[in-house]
């Protein structure tokens, strides 16, 4: 009939891979469906220019966006992870960390530095979605505990950005500990009486979401970022019903109540710069 | 092996035949076949528990007639008073909580609990806590902590309910507020994995200075149907995710997660489900002995370096 729309549906992103803006000059926004100039949304923070999407952004990027004129010290550096339990899926664990240090760059999915935010001292860090999902494992779990217990002994406001599908399977129930290892490094930045800011970026959800990610003393989302404890699929199943528009959405989470602020990129710089001069010094 | 059933096929054909025979009129023969097979039973039963392998022991961990949290405060504490409702938003039956005497002494108690039956089944969530649990649970650690009460708590849930309301209530956020203030909570917490130990809803009450598992049970970061699932694209394969995982009590002990492994009764605590109540009773009994005779400032600083040591990487070791 010629009123019935012979359109396909949309192909949802792959969550995996939109993480990079691709390879071309061109894309296509996954918020308003214009096509784009890769260089200005890469200009524009990684922000489609027309209708405010936020495509996903590397750590490094963030926190050159965050740190005065881009610099800080990398802390950290030497832990890397190794494989306690001889995990062997498709692939085995060791061969996908080693491919994924190549892919990254870096031994594992977490990021810490030191350096100035508007001219105060702040550690940050941050999962990095490229390297296995950003899941928690022994690594990433020990790098955000020596952060939040740096924080407390150089007296550093904390910030951690997130990004993780959540716990790592292939370390099994040492990933699991990591949730506990890292609420418990924060509860001594909480003594010490030293902000905890988090920032949730697209995705965050499992394990990461169900210890530090909750925990911050101000909590910070990112706009139409996916956050929960269980993935939508999973919830789909459970309740066998399709879930409403906008669930698990940052502003969903800020709705119910369990996110402050919903802050577009271009203001997380002077909200948190804000919001640690309104609480620390 | 598919089910639990399974599993124990070969001994319940040689308790058919044992009843058979019991059946037979009295004489010489059929008591000395009674007792060989009675023997045979018993040697078959500890032969098949002490072999039992990691997806074995997940069948195990959740063999409905294994005793639930309720099974042991009934039988362990005297002067159970049940407390309800996490004063945000409602009760939850998938975890509960109280006070009791163990012995003498006063602690507070808390678990999860699956039901029995369909309609209790159903009524527990199969023992799946929404928000309102964790909540439930913390309250009572803090009324425990004021009252310089020790904490028990006892593990036994697939996980966290992956619910709609569950996220709408922030089951995150309730369980992340747990591991939290369970970490600097001013009381003894001792917990033990009775049953499965699920993911962050089993943590969520988990966070202690002595952690046991009963031999048999099972703690992993997700369970090994949810692990095939995702590596392998196919539950059937949660055989070999459940091998992958390390999810027994002696792959936990041997990770450096769990302090204790409590033993089961030779054909597991569903055998015989009050021997294995009164083996934990024991353990907590003990335990609870040593954990009061420890000062606050050392149990804290203990459970500190306890969870922060969790983990294996290479490089520089942690400060302190």
């Amino acid at each position: 009939m010629w009123f019935r729309s012979t359109k396909t549906p949309r192909a949802p992103r792959d969550p995996r891979t939109s993480a990079s803006l691709g390879e071309g000059l061109f894309l296509k926004c996954d918020g308003c469906r214009e096509t784009l100039y890769v260089k200005e949304v890469e200009r524009n923070l990684r922000v489609c220019p027309k209708c405010g999407y936020h495509f996903r952004m590397p750590i490094e990027e963030r926190f050159r966006m965050l740190f005065d004129e881009g610099e800080f010290t990398p802390l950290f550096q030497d832990v890397r992870p190794s494989d306690p339990l001889k995990f062997k899926d498709s692939k085995k664990y060791k061969d996908r960390l080693k491919e994924s240090e190549t892919r990254a760059g870096r031994p594992d999915a977490a990021l810490a530095a030191r350096g100035k935010l508007d001219g105060i001292g702040v550690l940050i860090a941050g999962l990095d979605y490229n390297f296995m999902g950003g899941s928690m494992g022994s690594v990433v779990g020990e790098i955000l505990a020596r952060g939040a217990e740096t924080a407390v002994k150089e007296r550093l406001p904390y910030i951690v950005i997130t990004a993780s599908g959540g716990a790592r399977m292939q370390e099994g129930i040492l990933s699991l500990m990591q949730m506990a290892k890292v609420s418990m490094a924060l509860t001594r930045l909480g003594e010490a009486r030293i902000p905890y800011l988090t920032l949730l970026t697209d995705p965050t959800t499992g394990g990461v979401t169900a210890s530090f990610a909750m925990l911050g003393d101000i909590t910070l989302a990112e706009p139409k970022a996916l956050i929960g404890f269980a993935g939508p699929r999973v919830i789909e199943q459970t309740i066998r019903q399709t879930l409403p528009e906008g669930f698990q959405r940052s502003e969903f989470l800020r709705d119910h109540g369990f996110v402050d602020l919903v802050v577009p990129r271009a203001s997380q710089k002077p909200v948190f710069s804000n919001l640690i001069r309104l609480l620390f010094g | 092996m598919a089910s639990h059933a399974d599993l124990e096929e070969p001994l319940r054909r040689l308790r058919t035949r044992l009843a058979e025979l019991e059946s037979f009129p009295e004489s010489p023969a059929r008591n000395r076949d009674i007792q060989k097979l009675t023997e045979k039973l018993r040697r078959l039963t500890r032969e098949i528990y002490q072999n039992l392998g990691p997806w074995q022991k997940t069948l195990v961990a959740r063999h409905p007639l294994r005793p639930y949290t309720l099974d042991y405060a009934r039988l362990l504490l005297r002067d159970f008073v049940e407390i309800q409702g996490d004063r945000a938003f409602a009760d939850d039956p998938a975890l509960v909580a109280g006070f009791g005497f163990l012995s003498d002494r006063p602690v507070a108690f808390i678990g999860h609990q699956k039901g029995r039956d369909t309609k209790e089944k159903i009524r527990r969530n199969f023992g799946m806590a929404r928000p309102e649990g964790y909540r439930k649970a913390l309250r009572v650690m803090k009324l425990a902590e004021k009252f310089g009460r020790p904490v028990i708590t006892l593990i036994d849930t697939p996980g966290a309910y992956p619910g709609l309301d569950s996220e709408e209530r922030g089951v995150s956020e309730a369980i992340a507020r747990n591991l939290y203030e369970m970490s600097i909570l001013k009381t003894p917490v001792l917990s033990v994995v009775i049953g499965e130990g699920g993911s962050g809803g089993a943590l969520g009450i988990g966070v202690a200075d002595v952690l046991a598992m009963l031999e048999h049970s099972v703690y992993s970061v997700i369970s090994p149907e949810g692990c095939a699932a995702i590596l392998w694209k196919d539950q059937a394969r949660a055989q070999e995710a459940a091998e992958a995982l390390r999810l027994t009590a002696g792959d936990c002990k041997a990770l450096g997660v769990i302090d204790e492994i409590i033993a089961e009764p030779p054909g597991g605590a569903h055998s015989n489900p009050v021997e294995a109540i009164e083996t934990v009773g024991r353990f907590l009994r003990s335990e609870l002995e040593k954990l009061q005779k420890t000062g606050l400032e050392k149990l804290l600083a203990g459970r500190y370096a306890k969870f922060r040591r969790m983990g294996v990487f290479e490089g520089s070791p942690s400060s302190k």
